[in-house]
């Protein structure tokens, strides 16, 4: 039964780091709270959906499909919005207000066009394999569910400890000012990271809808949510903190959902999370990123 | 006469809700004046509605009362939260109220004594708008009157310079803990009021979305004066109103117009200075720029 809820508590906590990890990002390199993330995931979702019942697509296809869309979208909004804000040099406050009216947008749009009501993928899109080991069910899902996401993950953590993009990346969270004097050119990288948090988001969004096999044009609010409390917990800006926090409040969801009152967990959490606020603000993995510039 | 009657039967409570909507506002302009980006005042709004909702219905204490005590209540929350949280600045604080202000509404959808996700039914309906003018009335009053004084003008030297205000010998951590609790009693009497007119409250009025909702009234109103952030209450509480007729398409247009208030209006709607140039009384531009 424990090693049941640990299995589920690593599927979910997976998709959670993901979503983190793109919302953590755009903190990170632009900093700005992408209040859009959210409704960035939902469409992901929607996308990979309409790929598959309107084109028939496979969703070997439809996947990648809806990450590139996804990315295009995040890489919208941050030139037609996030751009002349920084142009501006807005206080931060601005573009996250401005990725609310984003996301109020986004979501009546999905509503919209596919309705209110709780959408499906048709029989047999979803890989049905399942097998037991021990006493433990596991259905092949949940093992691609980890597997893309820890893929993924992997792939962005090379990128940005190795590469020249990483590094230029790294300089440009301590200060855009130094990185550009440093001949960095920091819009094209702003509008990179753009694209790579939306369709991280955007993959996080396939992931859940099809792992619970239900998509919504709201589903991007709790998610929102939890990728605050991610990014807090794993302290804000950072990426291998938000792996860690993204792992750990899937686990304890799970854990408080099958011990505990499902709701009262939520409190026990954000409760904790206002604790560790006060007492390291950095959060739990995080150290104080303070900009200069 | 006969249509406004109509008009009235059928608007009063949107017109409640601007007028509760704009105390919302006003109480987190007024920490924002002094630098503080909380996001707890829906939480404080909260406990101002249910704990006049219950002294209402449990304890039978007359409006006047249960209006105090909803008031009382968020400050003494405040009070107790605000001096360790206020210590965190900028992005830090802003994410520490927030976690607060869910904690708040979790804990209110779970007890037995706050009616869990259901809320409570049956609030008498005490609430009218004489009330609602005259404590807006007295709070838009008081808050000028905040401005032109000692404590006014070191919540603005705060906010522009905390490391210099307290250099000048302004005692940062009381005049920040001051507009917190203030903030707090504002957001608590707009939720007792609230309580009053809708007859029904439930948890799912004072979440995280509504805290983000009361901040972008007072950014897209404009935070350089006390009109802007009433103004921005009335545009969000009557935009979804007015764009009825759009059907489910009306978000979109809602989004749009945040959006581009936030591009195009840096200094939200109401800017006196642009205003006045735009109507050709004086100049338009900032000296200093």
């Amino acid at each position: 039964m424990f090693t049941q809820q640990l299995l589920n508590a690593l599927t979910l906590g997976s998709v959670y780091a993901l979503f983190a990890l793109g919302f953590t990002l755009v903190f990170g390199v632009l900093a700005v709270i992408n209040l859009s993330h959210g409704a960035v995931f939902m469409v992901g979702s929607y996308a990979a959906l309409t790929l598959v019942t309107r084109l028939h697509l496979p969703l070997g296809i439809a996947l990648p499909a809806a990450m590139a869309l996804s990315g295009c979208l995040g890489m919208a909004i941050d030139v037609l919005i996030l751009k002349p804000l920084r142009a501006r040099n807005a206080p931060h406050l601005i573009p996250m207000i401005a990725t609310i009216g984003v996301a109020i947008m986004l979501s009546s749009a999905a509503q919209g066009i596919f309705g209110a009501e709780i959408l499906r993928f048709p029989e047999g899109t979803i890989p049905a394999g399942e097998f037991t080991l021990g006493e433990v069910h596991v259905r092949a899902l949940e093992l691609s569910i980890v597997g893309i996401s820890f893929g993924l993950m992997a792939v962005l953590f090379l990128a940005i400890r190795r590469t020249q993009l990483g590094r230029a990346l790294r300089a440009i969270a301590e200060s855009p000012r130094s990185a550009s004097l440093l001949g960095i050119n920091v819009e094209g990288l702003f509008h990179a990271t753009s694209f790579v948090a939306a369709a991280l988001g955007g993959v996080a969004g396939v992931l859940i809808g099809l792992n619970f096999n239900a998509i919504t044009p709201l589903m991007g609010q709790p998610i929102l949510h939890k990728g605050i409390a991610v990014i807090i917990l794993g302290g804000m800006g950072d990426i291998r903190g938000a792996l860690l926090a993204g792992l750990f409040l899937g686990f304890a969801e799970v854990m408080s959902k099958a011990y505990l009152s499902s709701q009262m967990g939520d409190a026990v959490a954000f409760g904790l999370l206002f604790l560790i606020l006060l007492v390291r603000p950095s959060g739990l993995f995080g150290r104080v990123l303070e900009r200069k510039a | 006469m006969e249509w406004l009657a109509n008009f009235w039967a059928t608007y009063s409570t949107l017109v409640y809700s601007v007028g509760v909507f704009a105390l919302m506002a006003l109480s987190i302009w007024l920490t924002l004046a002094c630098g503080l980006l909380s996001l707890a005042n829906a939480a404080f709004m909260c406990i101002g509605a249910y704990v006049s909702a219950l002294l209402s219905l449990h304890a039978g204490w007359p409006f006047g009362a249960t209006l105090a005590a909803a008031g009382a209540a968020p400050a003494l929350v405040a009070l107790v939260i605000g001096m360790p949280t206020l210590r965190l600045s900028g992005v830090y604080l802003a994410m520490a109220t927030l976690a607060f202000g869910e904690v708040v509404r979790i804990v209110v959808l779970n007890l037995e004594v706050t009616g869990g996700p259901e809320g409570l039914n049956g609030i008498p309906q005490s609430t009218t708008g004489w009330h609602i003018l005259a404590i807006l009335a007295v709070v838009v009053y008081g808050l000028l009157r905040l401005q032109r004084s000692r404590v006014g003008r070191a919540f603005e030297a705060i906010r522009e310079d905390e490391v210099a205000a307290s250099l000048m010998g302004i005692n940062v951590a009381r005049h920040k803990l001051f507009a917190f609790v203030l903030g707090a009693v504002i957001a608590g009497l707009a939720g007792g009021l609230n309580a009053h007119y809708t007859f029904f409250i439930s948890p799912r009025e004072y979440g995280f979305e509504n805290a983000v909702d009361i901040l972008t009234m007072v950014v897209l109103g404009g935070i350089g004066g006390l009109a802007g952030p009433m103004l921005g209450a009335a545009i969000i509480t009557l935009l979804p109103e007015l764009l009825r007729s759009l059907h489910e398409f009306r978000g979109i247009v809602n989004g749009l117009i945040l959006v581009l208030v936030v591009l195009f209006l840096p200094k939200g709607i109401w800017d006196p200075r642009r205003l006045r140039a735009l109507f050709g009384l004086g100049p338009g531009r900032d000296p200093g720029c």
